[in-house]
């Protein structure tokens, strides 16, 4: 109930007839935050923002905007503006006009819709642009007019949704910039659904994993990479090595070949026994045996990738996948078949269920 | 030899779709060439002399311009009746998961398929049927109803592919749905509909069977020119004919123009970026 809330869902559940996309979920979003929500497709992100829009309405639960409950009301009559996929520009209204549309339907004056749109314009750099219609422009150009023909009407909310899925690699890095640059500018409440976990990371202060049209977890990009609550996190941001094993003490595991692992004081969060993994980060790994935690294996695999070279390692345990950074020049590579130890320290590991 | 076989076959399509055409527009030479006869007696079917007499006075047969009248207004209120009906069954039709959508996508076509002289008896004995007295109105009530098909067909063409995100888009900038209608919907669709709209005011001046079974005492244009050929045919009807063919053809250019114009003004591309 805090009072920063921008957006507030209160037991949210949406029913596609049979089809549950969205199962019970509360959230808050705090205002003036960069927020995102990242899962596979399916996992209810594209309903949930759909619902804080106002295009599909929660079968159970409350939807808050500020103070104001905005359940039921249509998308005209909500505070938050849109930024669809396709863009969704109006094929047949000159750019001026696509920005100016939302002013024009609030009855803003003449004089002051051709200021605030031509400013808009300018901050995305399309000034001069004008007269021109949305098909004369490149995929960039026309996600920019998207994006000014949303923040001119000046949201609470503004709600992306995988804006940036139809660019090129170059042009959504340049675009990932752009949008953290405009909303530090303009302090709004970005929204932003997505599947690309390195966009997701990139821009967002506070990132949503969903999964089954419910929260795994919800943090930093730096708490979610580093200590992942669930395996389906650690699997889906980015590479990790999970050890399946068994809880024997208050900082320890017992994997499956029996070597004893520590891991951080806490990382258990109580639990005094059952299966569990342990999981380490391929980064975290180092090809020594001076940590707390050394296992030992044969290299099968290496791939020199140039800022690093990445191992696969067979132990008893499971095959594991080491980074090594190509800090030197000329550190050379482990050919297949050696001989390695690895090791890693109890503060880099996170414990997860057992899957 | 060679070169006679392959000049033929880089050209036999061509002289094919000639042919083809000429099929097609030799009857229509025929009715305008006839527009210039100058027949010496009640029946315009062989070559006389040409004249211009025909064509200074168009309308010098008793009959001919009040049934040309009633055609004309006849065709505006069917085309603007069965556009507008036919516009808001193909949105529907297209948008909306309702009971019986199947069926209704099968009866809507039901009345191009009946043969029309089926249609225009069942019409007059639901009109006798009701008590209904047959004439203008009727003819216009049984227009609307095969023309609505069309409509449908043409509309339905258009707003099949429609980007549904356009009108969400307009309803998160403000608009509620009437003017989202208004502003984005029926502007995007407007080329089908306006193809519509001549369609049906077309397929009405035209209409024979089903008119003639509807019309009580009212007299069109292909009627009167049915009545008319049973004593003889005048000139005048060839010179309409010619009018009506003409006024098509133009609107169709027109329509032609106007749809390459955006195309035409996206060429020249003055201002320049200044993207980062």
């Amino acid at each position: 109930m805090s009072a920063t809330a921008d957006v507030r869902l209160e037991r949210v559940t949406k029913h596609f007839e049979d089809v549950v996309a969205v199962d019970d979920l509360s959230l808050e979003i705090p205002s003036g935050s960069f927020f995102a929500m990242l899962g596979p497709s399916g996992c209810g992100k594209t309903t949930t923002l759909r619902m804080i829009g106002g295009f599909e309405q929660p079968s159970e639960g409350r939807i808050f905007l500020g103070e104001s409950d905005v359940t039921g009301l249509p998308p005209y009559r909500r505070a938050v503006n849109t930024v669809f996929q396709s863009y969704a520009l109006f094929p047949h209204l000159s750019l001026f006009e696509n920005v100016a549309f939302g002013l024009r339907r609030k009855g803003v004056k003449g004089d002051e819709v051709k200021k605030r749109t031509r400013e808009m314009l300018e901050l995305v750099g399309l000034g001069g642009f004008e007269k021109r219609r949305p098909r004369q422009l490149s995929g960039g150009q026309q996600q920019r007019v998207a994006l000014a023909r949303a923040l001119v009407n000046r949201p609470r909310v503004l709600l992306l949704d995988e804006p940036l899925g139809a660019l090129d690699l170059k042009l959504r890095r340049q675009m990932q910039l752009e949008l953290k640059r405009i909303q530090n500018e303009l302090k709004i409440t970005f929204v932003h659904v997505t599947h690309d976990q390195e966009e997701a990371m990139s821009m967002a202060d506070q990132i949503a994993i969903m999964n089954g049209g419910r929260i795994e977890q919800l943090g930093g990009p730096a708490d979610l990479y580093e200590k992942p609550a669930t395996a389906f996190v650690a699997g889906f941001l980015g590479a990790s090595n999970l050890l399946d094993g068994e809880v024997c003490g208050a900082d320890a595991v017992r994997i499956a070949d029996g070597t004893v692992l520590r891991v951080a004081a806490g990382a258990l969060a109580g639990r005094t026994g059952g299966s569990v993994a342990v999981g380490v980060r391929p980064e975290k790994l180092r090809l020594d045996a001076s940590g707390v935690n050394v296992l030992r294996g044969t290299v099968t695999e290496t791939s020199y990738v140039g800022v690093s070279t990445q191992y696969i390692v067979e132990t008893p345990a499971a095959d594991l996948v080491v980074y090594v950074q190509n800090a030197a020049p000329g550190a050379g590579t482990l050919a297949p078949g050696s001989a390695v130890s690895l090791s890693f320290d109890p503060e880099v590991a996170f414990v997860v269920d057992h899957v | 030899m060679t070169a006679v076989v392959r000049f033929a076959r880089h050209h036999l399509l061509t002289a094919y779709a000639l042919l083809a055409l000429a099929y097609l527009l030799l009857p229509i030479a025929v009715v305008v060439l006839f527009s210039f006869n100058n027949p010496n007696g009640r029946f315009n079917y062989t070559w006389q002399g040409f004249t211009l007499k025909n064509w200074g006075d168009p309308f010098g047969v008793p009959g001919l311009w009040p049934a040309l009248q009633t055609s004309l207004e006849i065709a505006a209120l069917v085309a603007l009746g069965a556009t507008a009906l036919g516009t808001l069954i193909a949105l529907a039709l297209v948008r909306y998961g309702f009971r019986g959508r199947g069926a209704a996508n099968i009866f809507i076509f039901l009345p191009m398929a009946t043969p029309e002289i089926v249609m225009g008896a069942s019409l007059l004995s639901l009109f006798l049927a009701i008590n209904f007295q047959t004439g203008f109105w009727t003819i216009v009530i049984a227009h609307i109803t095969f023309d609505i098909s069309y409509v449908v067909t043409t509309v339905r063409a258009r707003l099949v592919g429609f980007d549904r995100h356009l009108e969400e888009a307009a309803m998160d900038l403000y608009a509620n749905s009437w003017t989202t209608f208004w502003r984005v919907t029926l502007p995007l669709i407007a080329p089908g509909v306006l193809s519509a709209l001549l369609l049906s005011f077309a397929l009405s001046i035209d209409d024979f069977v089903i008119t003639n079974f509807n019309s009580g005492t009212e007299v069109t244009f292909p009627l009167f020119v049915w009545g008319a050929a049973r004593v003889g045919v005048p000139p005048q009807v060839n010179v309409v004919g010619s009018i009506i063919f003409f006024a098509a053809i133009g609107l169709m250019l027109l329509n032609v123009v106007r749809q390459r114009r955006p195309q035409r003004a996206a060429a020249p591309a003055t201002a320049t970026a200044t993207v980062s």
